[in-house]
């Protein structure tokens, strides 16, 4: 057993200093996010993406032009890029796309009317520095729960940043949701929200969390969180990274700004 | 198709009797599944080995929706009757366990289309008489970050009388999302049934796809999936050192082993854009060409170093050895009948490896060699996987400078009314895709076989009559995951 304390003391600290220096390393290079929407025009009639698209998340307008993708529906499959003749959907590297209402996931040509700002806070001061987390697969590849397990591994080293998961919902602040929520998790994820104290938060966890992902539509899969749950904070992705877990918990602390807004990145 | 197939007819009369001879010549059935050739027919298929070399489809059709169960003589086939019983209403008349396994099927039946949670089967567990005996339910919601499922004990103070794990809680039907969707999209749902397994799904699916379209695949795109499925065993093994570390207290170590498998998968993300290697591959090849940088062998080499320094490190810990050595023995003839595969079937002595025995991407070139060992306990298993882990990165270390130029997408032209099998070694053992093309070129059925459908099987066979202490440890040990078993 010493020689482990050695042998670990001898490697020295393999934690990143991402996030709380933001020219750290975040562990992420090289991974393609969702795909970005350029200023290139469609050409017309063109619709390949939406037939590649396998969860149906990009809508066209008559001219069969790009006219709305719902980044709550994306896995970042990259299939409607590789479809895409004209540029207008490109590959990028934006993956930190943690919201707290739903319709910022949703970009269109021509976006409504900017919602109201919300109110600054909507988080008790007293949480945001600490924050015990239950998770709850409802129905997963299994791809989510390897990343949120990557979280306590020595390099994000999640319990730096006062972040814990926890085994009793009793003790949770939040509850982290992966999965579509099949049919038969529909009733163990309801209680252990039930017996959660309040104020109690959700965070969808991933594409299948936040609409279905690519198994939305069968006998057993359920759509995702909504409509099941009030969730805080919705984080797309298949999987979302490591990182990306740690914007949208940050999001929800408001210890980082929401970086989407209407579909459209905004760097803070 | 594949000429290594042979596809036989079969009557209903004569299923017990084939099955009889070739348990009797040492061969192992695989797999069965029900399909729907035309609308109100259905067929089984059942996957047999006869040998090391050969496979066989058994094709056999259904008569008013019974069979004879063939549960009694190849064990391993009990639960893919009992799927078949809630998922295709047949009836195999004489199964020992004839209650639902997956999913209850009458409550589908009664379905308006919205999941219902009267679909979960109900629990059937065996009659206790003793009161002394008590009854633990753990799950499906469980402590730490795992996925769902619950695990029953009947219990005598320390002792485990009887263990039931209770699966299919995250049953998505994932087979039926396949239905009607073109083969040539069909990869990235494949990659999405099980996310550790990614790789693997998604050759074994695109093999499925190249053999019902008679497509040759490039040189090139062959030894790079080899090259991808071999960095999957990799973070998959180093993920299950930490987790044995986990299990038997040794927190440096599973820190050590956790991190491993991070480098390990950003490496894989700096290489195919996803850490999990999804979005590569697709029947015909790869997507792109992977951009290989120059300095990958030495990025590799260094990395081998430390994870062979970690594993010797544990290999010389007596206290992870104690709780390793003994623990949830699973006899080779437990593991032949309930249908045990990977690692697990090869630490209780059963030599078989896909890439090696059934060669597919790239493997034919390169010497796989298949480690084993005969105890069949914790430690047993451990050892195959530390094994593994260094025939993995021999092989990339063999296959890198052998890396050919080139194409690599073929153009694959699925052909209507055809059926395709496809398998691969995933890091957990043998995983296959049966897809079957209907006359407009979609996709009418496609059935997945994951290891861990089948290690769940015999899972259970090495809790019974052991001790509450050790269940942690044994399952750490055989390394299942929920998600492919569930689908």
């Amino acid at each position: 057993m010493a020689l482990w304390t050695l042998r670990g003391l001898l490697q020295g600290a393999a934690s990143t200093d991402w996030p709380l220096h933001a020219d750290g390393d975040h562990g992420q290079h090289g991974t393609f996010g969702m795909p970005r929407i350029a200023a290139e025009p469609c050409h017309d009639d063109c619709r390949r993406c939406e037939q590649a698209c396998p969860t149906r998340a990009i809508g066209l307008d008559d001219r069969g032009h790009l006219a709305a993708l719902d980044y709550g529906r994306c896995i970042a499959c990259q299939l409607c890029v590789e479809a895409c003749p004209s540029g207008t959907l490109q590959t990028s590297d934006a993956w930190a796309f943690g919201v707290r209402d739903r319709d910022d996931l949703r970009w269109e040509l021509e976006p409504s009317a900017p919602a109201a700002k919300r109110l600054a806070s909507r988080i008790e001061k007293s949480f945001r520095g600490s924050l015990h987390v239950r998770h709850v697969d409802a129905g997963s590849c299994n791809g989510c729960e390897s990343e949120l397990q990557a979280l306590n591994n020595p390099f994000y080293n999640l319990h730096r940043l006062g972040i814990f998961f926890t085994a009793s919902p009793r003790a949770a602040d939040l509850l982290l949701v992966t999965g579509t929520v099949t049919a038969a998790m529909h009733e163990p994820l309801l209680a252990t929200w039930q017996a959660m104290p309040e104020p109690r938060r959700v965070l969808a966890c991933g594409t299948c969390a936040v609409s279905g992902g690519v198994c939305g539509d069968t006998y057993a899969s359920g759509k995702g969180l909504d409509g099941v749950l009030p969730v805080d904070v919705w984080l797309p992705g298949c999987a979302p990274n490591p990182a990306a877990i740690i914007e949208a918990l940050l999001l929800l602390l408001e210890r980082k700004p929401q970086r989407v807004h209407g579909g459209r990145i905004h760097e803070p | 198709m594949s000429e290594r197939v042979e596809y036989l007819h079969v009557t209903p009369d004569a299923l017990v009797g084939r099955l009889q001879s070739l348990l009797a010549d040492g061969g192992r059935m695989q797999m069965a599944y029900a399909w729907h050739p035309r609308p109100g027919t259905t067929e089984v298929r059942y996957l047999a080995a006869p040998g090391p070399h050969r496979l066989e489809v058994w094709q056999c059709p259904v008569i008013e929706a019974r069979l004879p169960s063939l549960a009694l003589h190849a064990p391993l086939l009990g639960w893919y009757e009992r799927e078949m019983q809630d998922l295709y209403g047949l009836c195999f008349d004489g199964h020992p366990e004839p209650y639902p396994l997956v999913i209850d099927g009458a409550a589908r039946d009664a379905a308006d289309g919205t999941p219902n949670p009267a679909l979960r089967a109900p629990l059937v567990l065996p009659e206790v008489g003793d009161p002394q005996v008590q009854l633990l339910g753990f799950g499906p919601v469980r402590a730490d970050v795992v996925e769902s499922a619950q695990f029953l004990f009947f219990y005598l103070g320390e002792a485990i009388m009887h263990y039931r794990p209770r699966l299919f809680f995250k049953h998505r039907g994932m087979e039926t999302r396949f239905e009607g969707d073109d083969p040539l999209a069909g990869c990235v749902l494949a990659e999405r049934v099980s996310g550790v397994g990614s790789v693997a799904h998604a050759l074994a699916y695109c093999q499925a796809v190249e053999d019902a379209a008679d497509c040759e695949v490039p040189a090139r795109a062959r030894q790079l999936r080899v090259l991808l499925a071999e960095l999957e065993r990799l973070y998959n093994h180093l993920h299950y050192f930490g987790a044995l570390a986990d299990a038997t207290t040794l927190k440096a170590g599973q820190a050590e082993g956790r991190l491993l498998e991070e480098r390990l998968k950003q490496l894989a993300g700096r290489l195919s854009g996803q850490r999990f290697m999804r979005n590569v591959l697709v029947p015909g090849g790869l997507r792109r060409d992977l951009d290989l940088p120059a300095d990958l062998a030495g990025t590799l080499g260094r990395l081998r170093g430390e994870v062979e320094s970690y594993l010797r490190q544990l290999e010389r810990t007596t206290s992870y050895l104690d709780r390793l050595i003994t623990t949830g023995v699973l006899t080779r003839a437990v593991a032949f009948d309930q249908g045990a595969t990977g690692p697990v079937e090869r630490a209780s002595g059963l030599d078989r490896d896909l890439r090696r025995d059934h060669p597919y991407a790239a493997y034919a070139g390169l010497p796989v060699a298949v480690p084993l060992a005969e105890e069949g306990d914790a430690w047993a298993r451990a050892r195959v996987r530390t094994a593994e882990v260094r025939v993995s990165f021999d092989l990339i270390e063999l296959l890198l400078p052998q890396l050919q130029p080139g194409e690599v997408r073929a153009t694959c032209a699925v052909r209507p009314s055809r059926c395709g099998l496809g398998w691969a070694e995933s890091p957990r053992g043998s995983l296959y895709y049966a897809v079957h093309i209907d006359a407009d070129g979609r996709l009418a059925r496609v059935k997945i076989k994951s290891p861990s459908f089948s290690n769940w099987r015999a899972f259970p066979f090495t809790v019974n009559g052991s001790n509450m202490m050790d269940y942690a440890i044994n399952e750490a040990s055989f390394g299942l995951t929920i998600a492919g078993c569930d689908r």
